[in-house]
């Protein structure tokens, strides 16, 4: 199935989160990742949430969502018009032996090595879905302990703002 | 807004102003032409009040005295109590005190059903909060609007489990239309009226406000009106120009429409307005189970109900229709059957106040979003305008199959075998003798399915039942929130002897408070429905349906007993040539409610029935009768 972006703008206020969670648990929609975080306007939050679906469920989607009544605003971020990253957390096992090669998979994805131990690495790595997947690929071999991973952040290129024409008004 | 694009623009429809072009609130409604948004004003008599200091549960009295409330129904407990305590000096609110909170919820439906306002119940924290629940996803079922005031355990000791303790803003969160959990005894007026604001507008449902027995006991500034700030709920109200002209094209077109009418039009009050549409088009109506009375029975145009318990005539218009004018209706399975099959050659104009219904289930070539109340009088404009240029649609050929599909499938009944009362005879008498202008409310179940076919509905907010959520024990207690609401109207509830014992003791809250009305228990001694299926797909293993209510049975309970235990007047009728006397005896009544235990055939069905899984074209008249199809597509 289809993957889609969601910004989700919606009032900061308790339970909202929760409101638009149950939401997808109720209808039955699938959801992939999910990032909440205040943004510039007070009072504020985005929700940034990567669904799988069709062209109608989506439509369904988006249309349950609106009726919740503290979401303000709903825009699809294609990839052609927006940045999206995912940012993880990989602990590898590496020793003396193969530290080197893993820092060195890590350079090349311009992933960073943020805590050493002496049989493990932590690697960070911020980058499209896609590449994350590569950097995992090449790190497999070398035993992979633990991963965290946050949802996709997604944002619109160019200068206008998915929140300032949504919250003038209100 | 980013490059990033918005869905679509149909899509887009419900919030279009803030996620388009919309700069400032004001400018948003000139270009959209109308719209409800949040910062519409407070409902009620709209006073003026200047700051007051009073506490938090005053506060909740007198805003519900400045939304214009009259009636609300309720059951005190320690998280409320604060809140009973004011509410007993105002003289404004009429509370009345019931038995369980479920009937407190039901009768809020009930009376928001018949006024059109919205209903209010109030109950305490945990237990009395969860008693709720049941009437609270009814109301989100059938789009009731309600205010749901529940007490809650004091905001220091929330999470704690403390005494009395459920979550119900997250109980209750997949059944409300919104919710808040007030803690702070100065957001109350706000609250409350943004709770009403919400319940009422748009595609209207239950609210849900949380009070925390802190917020009701502390101090506070009460001032009228409050501001309202809703920012992210805005309801499109007017049908977009271009989809409505897109509409009566297709209608001018059609050579086989139909009007599929859904309780939506009931909501909006605007049968008038459809009739007038109905007229002018000449097509056929069917109305939905919970549309009934929008569209006159007694109509030419009627061709009934549709569904799985529908009129051969309705159901099989919607099936051979080549375009489903859809008002006000959701295409439940109820009236779909199996989707894939239903109206298969029809082209789809649905008007719906909710964007979220539109191509839901059936896609709609013809989506209109806003209020039918608006859309209804520009859709007669826009075919006028058709039918002037173009001619007005000829339907005779049309009108010719249906009227033979009326003639030999009429609705009708067989004698049981067993020597018992038809069920459907005493409903048809009980419409017949007591008219259109009473109110008439259903539980669920077989006696449902006959009070929505065998009377007669002229007038809508005349037919009350639990149709999406299927609540068996809505009777009693929304009949009686009917009573209070329309107090010069003969409410009858029609219940069955299940449904009647899950909620008869909502007979001492009627005897006690004068709200007089009439049941009439269809006394099948069995689940009667549940049975029905029992006999068609189980080959008849009667697996736990037989409740010995009914003829030749130990009578537990004693419906008659029962109702003279709440000096309520009992009668019993087993006869064919008593049922007259016996509904004129209950309706020459009037100081107290009466119960009528009518002991009729466990064995009668309810017919036509589509059974369940099957195409609609499947329809039978009788047990594996189908009708004689004259012009199958």
């Amino acid at each position: 199935m289809a993957r889609h972006t969601l910004s989700v703008l919606v009032e900061d206020v308790p339970g909202v989160l929760t409101r638009v969670a149950s939401l997808f648990a109720r209808r039955a929609f699938n959801i992939h990742s999910l990032a909440v975080g205040p943004t510039e306007a007070d009072g504020f939050s985005r929700i940034t949430v990567v669904v799988e679906a069709e062209g109608d469920l989506l439509e369904q989607v988006t249309k349950q969502l609106n009726k919740l009544v503290n979401v303000i605003k709903i825009v699809e971020l294609v990839p052609e018009t927006s940045v999206q990253r995912d940012h993880i957390l990989v602990k590898v096992r590496a020793d003396a032996a193969t530290r080197l090669q893993v820092t060195q998979a890590a350079d090349l994805f311009r992933a960073s090595v943020v805590d050493v131990s002496t049989d493990s690495l932590v690697v960070e790595a911020t980058g499209t879905a896609d590449k994350l997947e590569a950097l995992l690929a090449v790190l497999e071999p070398f035993g992979i302990r633990e991963i965290v991973q946050s949802g996709t952040l997604a944002i619109g290129r160019g200068s206008r703002s998915m929140s300032d024409r949504a919250l003038r008004s209100a | 807004m980013t490059k990033g694009s918005p869905i679509s623009p149909s899509l887009m429809a419900h919030k279009a102003p803030a996620a388009a072009d919309a700069v400032k609130t004001k400018d948003v409604a000139a270009s959209v032409s109308s719209v409800v948004d949040g910062l519409s004003p407070v409902i009620g008599p709209n006073n003026i009040v200047p700051p007051t200091e009073m506490t938090g549960s005053q506060a909740v009295v007198r805003s519900l005295e400045e939304l214009g409330v009259d009636d609300v129904f309720g059951l005190p407990g320690g998280a409320i109590l604060p809140t009973y305590d004011p509410l007993m000096d105002s003289a404004k609110i009429n509370h009345v005190l019931v038995r369980h909170e479920q009937g407190a919820g039901h009768a809020a439906q009930g009376y928001a059903m018949v006024t059109g306002r919205a209903g209010v119940c109030i109950a305490t924290s945990g237990p009395g909060a969860t008693n709720l629940v049941t009437a609270i996803a009814d109301a989100h079922m059938d789009s009731v609007p309600m205010v749901a005031i529940t007490g809650q355990v004091s905001s220091a000791v929330i999470g704690s489990d403390a005494f009395q303790e459920a979550d119900i803003v997250g109980i209750t969160m997949p059944v409300t239309k919104h919710s808040y959990l007030v803690t702070k005894a100065q957001e109350i007026p706000r609250v409350l009226a943004e709770a009403f604001h919400i319940a009422t507008t748009g595609r209207p449902g239950p609210v849900l406000v949380d009070i925390t027995k802190d917020a009701q006991q502390s101090m506070m500034s009460f001032s009228w009106p409050p501001k309202i700030d809703i920012p992210g709920y805005r309801t499109v109200v007017r049908g977009h120009s271009k989809q409505v002209r897109e509409a009566a094209k297709l209608i001018a077109a059609a050579e086989r429409p139909v009007f599929y009418v859904g309780g939506g039009v009931i909501k909006a009050h605007a049968s008038q307005e459809l009739r007038e549409l109905a007229e002018l088009v000449g097509a056929p109506v069917v109305t939905t189970l919970m549309a009934r009375g929008v569209f006159p029975d007694s109509h030419p145009q009627h061709v009934g109900m549709p569904g799985m318990h529908g009129s051969v005539s309705a159901v099989t218009a919607l099936q051979q229709a080549d375009l489903l004018i859809t008002l006000g209706a959701r295409f439940d399975d109820r009236v779909t059957g199996v989707l894939s099959t239903f109206a298969p050659g029809a082209k789809v104009i649905h008007a719906d106040i909710d964007p979220a219904e539109i191509s839901k289930n059936r896609t709609a070539d013809v989506p209109i979003v806003g209020s039918v109340k608006e859309i209804i009088p520009e859709l007669a404009d826009a075919c006028r305008e058709r039918f002037a240029a173009e001619g007005t649609p000829d339907l005779s050929a049309w009108w010719a199959m249906l009227d033979r599909l009326r003639e030999t499938y009429p609705l009708g009944f067989s004698e049981p075998d067993d020597g018992l009362v038809a069920p459907q005879q005493v409903i048809q008498r009980i419409g017949e003798l007591t008219g259109p202008e009473a109110v008439y409310v259903a539980g669920v179940g077989q006696h449902q399915m006959w009070s929505a076919q065998f009377i007669k509905y002229e007038r809508p907010h005349a037919w009350l039942n639990s149709g999406g959520l299927g609540t068996m024990g809505y009777s009693v207690p929304a009949a009686m929130g009917a009573k209070v609401g329309n107090p010069d109207r003969v409410v009858w509830a029609i219940d069955g002897d299940g449904c009647f014992q899950m909620t008869n003791q909502e007979l001492a809250t009627c005897r006690l408070n004068n709200i007089p009305i009439k049941v009439a228990v269809i006394n099948n001694s069995s689940l009667g429905m549940v049975r029905q299926w029992q006999t068609l797909f189980y080959d008849g293993r009667y697996s736990n349906t037989d409740l010995n209510t009914g003829h030749d049975t130990v009578r537990v309970p004693d419906f008659v007993k029962m109702a003279d235990a709440y000096d309520c007047v009992g009668l019993r009728c087993e006869r064919v040539e008593d049922i007259d006397a016996t509904i004129q005896q209950a309706l020459a009544i009037n100081d107290r409610p009466v119960v009528i235990d009518f002991v009729v055939s466990p064995n009668a069905m309810v017919w036509p029935m589509v059974p369940s899984g099957v195409s609609n074209d499947l329809i039978q008249i009788a047990r594996d009768m189908t009708p004689v199809w004259e012009e199958e597509d």
